[in-house]
């Protein structure tokens, strides 16, 4: 393999692994229970303002 | 106050060193201008050095005007928002919204009646056409977004803005940029990139300019008085930060000369290809998206008087929306020389988008559920919604488009120009009037003089969207036909100018599309004309556009 492809291949796999981890972490913390109240509070911001 | 009670005024340091920065700066600006290889270059640096000496007019008349004291944060427990910048955008949006929409409308003309360009170079359209795109996108939107970001984050932090020089600074600093694009684009003075036409003392300033308004920004999140950050502002951020990243990557470039306009791009050929729309349509991801999501986020639930849908699926929706944007530039370079593997991978990524983008939709529209009866009564509101219907449409046709067999028709054609439109009139354009009509009464503390003109807007706008984006339709999906078609022979069937004589009437219903919008906004003008030579309501902070409904 050329360097070009052998870094594209890494470059490639590893981008993969990397933004699949970072988007469950996301979504762990989107989704986590405790975090319901604390994102309903956030939701009314615009609205409570004076 | 009493001239007894008041300390002694005295220079605060950033406007001593602003003054003297100024002076120093318009000093070299007229050692350039005298040196200046290009004409167009001399007047450039000698509208730099005049810019610079206004400046420090203005710094020293400020001083003159201002209190001795630095404004205070809190007034009565309240926060004591700086509102100055913000009218100076929204009404500057106004005025660059109106002429970049008038260009539009003439280049649209031309390219129906090529007789308009009047055999001068200055307004032919190669010229006034990166004049039009930079005037909306740049001129327009980028001022609504400065109004709008520096309003929505002193709201939803409850703090001043940071700074006191600095988002002045910015303000006029970003117009005076859009100036110097401007006249360098009727003068000839362009690096011929889409989007990305401006050369690199242009580019310079702009960094400058950039770069205070993300301490600017930040700086207000830094002292914000609520613990979360308000996800209006995430977009909002994300929007100053890549723009700058976009800007940086996209002008990596060697000026041949101080005295010269010209530079040199560091790489060329595919590589400079590549970087192009890496930027291009970063462009459109993280300014005309991603900023103006940041408007939708505030303005929708703000108007509605109702929260976001789903505060967790706005969660969702940015990083989504944040991490895969940045890759789905190569889908402008389907069958050209970059490498297939980087073509497929702009494809793919151009067609996960839907999901975010829809996302995003569904959480604008849902807000409304339960309160859909106020688009009957509340045209800003129905104004605002239409732009995020709008939103989705695009968003479902473009990565539609970047699918390489697709794009096999389409590319080059109208239909690239239609889907355009769909996004900037139907959705940054809407979004944008919607939410000014709602801030000019907020920031200048009136009240707007007519919705009944807001519905004629919205009505003559939409009607105006529908024959420009079918129109555009139409042509693009024609030119490309006729463009792939054979005849039993073997040999193309059309020659080129065929295909343009046949999209003559499409170019017409174009332009008349055009003409509508641009009478629109002329009737926002007008209303807004109107609301502030009114009588100033009692406080803007607690002036609410629509009495609070019953509960």
């Amino acid at each position: 393999m050329t360097t070009y492809e052998s870094w594209r291949e890494l470059s490639a796999s590893s981008g993969l692994f990397f933004f699949v981890a970072l988007f469950a972490g996301i979504l762990a913390y989107a989704l986590w229970p405790s975090n319901r109240e604390k994102f309903r509070r956030a939701a009314e911001t615009p609205l409570r303002e004076d | 106050m009493a001239p007894n009670d008041a300390p002694a005024k005295s220079v605060t340091f950033s406007e001593a060193a602003m003054t003297l920065l100024f002076i120093a700066f318009a000093a070299f600006a007229g050692f350039v201008a005298s040196r200046a290889h290009t004409p167009a270059y001399a007047f450039h640096a000698a509208l730099f050095a005049l810019g610079s000496i206004v400046a420090v007019f203005a710094l020293l008349k400020r001083y003159e005007l201002r209190d001795a004291e630095a404004p205070a944060p809190f007034i009565d427990g309240r926060p004591n928002y700086n509102y100055g910048p913000i009218r100076f955008c929204a009404l500057a949006a106004l005025f660059w919204g109106v002429a970049g929409f008038a260009v539009g409308l003439y280049i649209a003309l031309e390219l129906a009646f090529p007789a308009f360009n009047l055999d001068l170079p200055w307004i032919n359209f190669g010229r006034l056409r990166p004049l039009h795109t930079s005037a909306v996108i740049f001129a327009f939107g980028g001022n609504v977004l400065l109004a709008t970001s520096f309003y929505v984050v002193q709201r939803t932090c409850r703090t001043r803005l940071a700074g006191d020089l600095a988002p002045w600074f910015v303000v006029l600093g970003y117009n005076f940029f859009i100036l110097i694009a401007g006249t360098g684009y009727l003068l000839g003075v362009t690096r011929g990139h889409e989007y990305a036409e401006p050369e690199w003392y242009a580019i310079l300033w702009l960094v400058v300019v950039w770069v205070v308004y993300l301490i600017v920004f930040l700086a207000t999140l830094a002292k914000r008085e609520e613990p979360h950050i308000y996800v209006a502002n995430w977009f909002f951020l994300a929007f100053i930060v890549t723009v700058a990243v976009l800007v940086l990557g996209n002008n990596t470039e060697i000026p041949i000369s101080v005295f010269s306009p010209r530079s040199v791009i560091v790489w060329a050929g595919v590589q400079d290809a590549m970087i192009q729309w890496w930027y291009g349509h970063n462009a459109v991801g993280f300014f005309l998206t991603a900023g103006f999501l940041g408007i939708m986020y505030y303005f929708v639930p703000k108007r509605a008087e109702r929260p976001i849908y789903s505060y967790r699926l706005s969660i969702v929706h940015f990083w989504a929306l944040i991490f895969l944007y940045i890759w789905a530039g190569p889908h402008h370079l389907h069958y050209t020389a970059l490498p297939d593997w980087a073509q497929t991978l702009g494809m793919t990524f151009s067609i996960m988008l839907w999901m975010p983008s829809w996302g995003g939709m569904i959480n604008g529209l849902m807000t409304l559920s339960g309160a859909w009866d106020r688009l009957r009564t509340d045209p800003v509101l129905r104004m605002l919604v239409v732009s995020v219907a709008f939103y989705g449409m695009s968003t479902f046709e473009g990565p539609l488009m970047s699918v390489k067999a697709v794009n096999a028709l389409s590319h080059y054609t109208d239909w690239g120009i239609g889907h355009v439109h769909s996004g900037s009139l139907g959705w940054v354009g809407f979004v944008s009037f919607g939410a000014l009509y709602c801030l000019i009464p907020w920031v200048f503390g009136r009240k707007l003089y007519s919705l009944k003109l807001v519905d004629w807007h919205f009505w003559i706008a939409t009607i105006g969207i529908v024959f420009y984006i079918s129109a555009m339709w139409v042509a693009g999906i024609m030119q490309g036909l006729m463009w792939r078609a054979y005849t039993p022979q073997g040999f193309l069937e059309y020659s080129f100018i065929e295909t343009t004589e046949a999209l003559h009437p499409e170019y017409v219903i174009r332009a008349a599309g055009g003409g509508l919008f641009l009478i629109g906004a002329l009737i926002m003008v007008y209303n807004i004309y109107k609301t502030l030579r009114a009588p100033a309501a009692a406080s803007a902070t607690e002036f609410s556009p629509l009495p609070a409904p019953a509960q």
